[in-house]
């Protein structure tokens, strides 16, 4: 029996970086588009999903997520989740980060998470998420702990 | 099917409230009736009951150990843990000696926290008692017996006078067992564990201990979902955090509260209930995760309410 489908969004869009991003938009799965968006910050690369991240979706992330982490960690630059337009994570989406930091650690690159929305923070703060991945209360903090460079280019943009 | 009750919750090794902890109980009971009055001793237990049980009482330290009273005769059980005997000496003094009874126990697994108990199940030692022990290992009765005897323990298993015999069995079937269909599923676990499925009178027992739900395959979790569907009462390993069963803890073979959560969510489930509490936590920390549980639960939700329980030693729960 299929699972129900809980929260089916899942729609990487144009977040507050939209002007200068470059949108991506991949063919994941059978009749499934998927957009985000994902801008680069001097040596740091900002990715925006926007929606709840559940158990259908949560695969489609990791797809989505995938090319980019093997490019961060090739150039061992830094990766920021900017979780403003982030309204839910279930368990399979925490995975998800699990497996990208898993991946970071490995290749001795930074990956953090930014801006949860209250809801997510309480989701992350059930999880115990906090002990296993770096979280910063917005982009710009993430980015003073990151990088230098970064920074002054995302001050710069605002 | 008519209730479930809980003498032994937490996983891996047996407990014990410290002297320490007994003193911040008693320390903060006092804290919180400073300025009150109470006119009678009703008024002091109504204070009491209102209360957290990590205040007015604990969780309990047995290994697990649960009975499902299915309205039959004869006793229904889940793992040999600690708590088996308790509710052995609850029976004999129900009974006695002279009343013979049948035990129907269902082995989730057979580590030593889920069979500990039965060298001491007092039952076991009483002729004319009945023991049927069921599971799907192939080592089920090896792991019994080998426990007994020296140097383990000073009793041989053959010296056990009750009529003992061990039952096998598969994953898939449906078994009428003590008026209850019971059904079983192989769970991720090290050496396997199995889940029970237990339905009676158009109500529905789910037994999930010592198991590992990585979500990750959806095929396994459809399944889990299918097994759980529609249950009254699902007593579910929650023993670690999401964080660390997805990391330092991957493989351990247990589970966490929020993966419990969506799979009864998943399923329709009418309950979950906590189960298989990790003995580092004290009760605070148990009654921690209930809230955060319960709150998840509220987050989460599509559908009707789950009601959300934590097992605690002594609880029942009428179905």
């Amino acid at each position: 029996m299929p699972l129900p489908a809980i929260g089916l969004r899942l729609a990487f869009r144009f977040g507050e970086y939209n002007r200068s991003s470059q949108r991506e938009k991949l063919q994941l799965a059978a009749g499934t588009k998927v957009e985000f968006s994902s801008r680069q910050l001097a040596d740091v690369a900002v990715v925006a999903p926007v929606g709840q991240i559940d158990h259908s979706n949560a695969q489609k992330l990791q797809q989505a997520l995938t090319p980019m982490l093997d490019q961060a960690a090739a150039a061992r630059t830094p990766v920021v989740l900017d979780f403003t337009g982030v309204e839910y994570i279930s368990s399979m989406g925490l995975r998800v980060l699990m497996v990208a930091a898993k991946q970071m650690r490995g290749a001795g690159v930074r990956i953090a998470v930014a801006a949860l929305q209250p809801v997510v923070q309480e989701i992350f703060d059930i999880a115990r998420f906090k002990h296993v991945m770096e979280v910063f209360p917005s982009v710009r903090s993430a980015l003073h702990d990151l990088s230098a460079p970064a920074l002054s280019a995302y001050d710069a943009a605002q | 099917m008519k209730c479930v009750r809980f003498w032994g919750t937490r996983g891996s090794l047996p407990v014990a409230l410290t002297a320490a902890a007994v003193r911040s109980k008693v320390v903060a009971a006092l804290r919180g009736a400073a300025g009150r009055s109470f006119a009678s001793d009703a008024d002091l237990e109504r204070y009491v009951d209102d209360l957290d049980i990590a205040v007015s009482g604990t969780y309990g330290g047995h290994s697990p150990c649960v009975e499902i009273e299915t309205g039959c005769n004869e006793y229904v059980l889940c793992d040999l843990g600690s708590g088996v005997r308790p509710f052995g000496q609850k029976a004999m003094a129900r009974h006695g000696a002279a009343s013979p009874q049948t035990y129907h126990v269902f082995m989730s697994h057979v580590h030593w926290d889920h069979i500990m108990g039965f060298p001491l199940f007092t039952p076991a030692y009483i002729p004319g008692n009945r023991i049927r022990i069921y599971g799907g290992h192939a080592e089920l009765e090896e792991a019994l017996r080998r426990q007994h005897g020296p140097p383990s323990f000073p009793v041989e298993f053959s010296a056990l006078s009750a009529d003992i015999e061990f039952v096998h069995l598969d994953p898939g079937r449906v078994y009428d067992i003590a008026g209850t269909q019971v059904s079983l599923k192989l769970q991720r676990h090290s050496g396997d564990s199995y889940g029970y499925r237990f339905t009676s009178d158009g109500k529905t027992v789910i037994y999930s201990t010592d198991s590992e739900h990585q979500l990750a395959d959806l095929n396994e979790t459809e399944a889990f979902v299918d097994f759980f569907r529609d249950a009254d009462l699902v007593i579910f390993d929650a023993m670690y955090s999401l964080a660390d069963t997805i990391s330092i803890k991957a493989d351990w073979g247990h589970s966490s509260n929020i993966v419990g959560v969506e799979l009864c969510q998943m399923a329709g489930a009418r309950q979950l209930c906590l189960f298989h509490h990790e003995p580092i936590h004290g009760d605070e920390s148990i009654s921690r995760v209930l809230a955060e549980t319960r709150r998840y639960e509220e987050i989460s939700r599509t559908g009707k309410p789950l009601l959300v329980t934590a097992a605690y030693d002594g609880m029942e729960i009428r179905l």
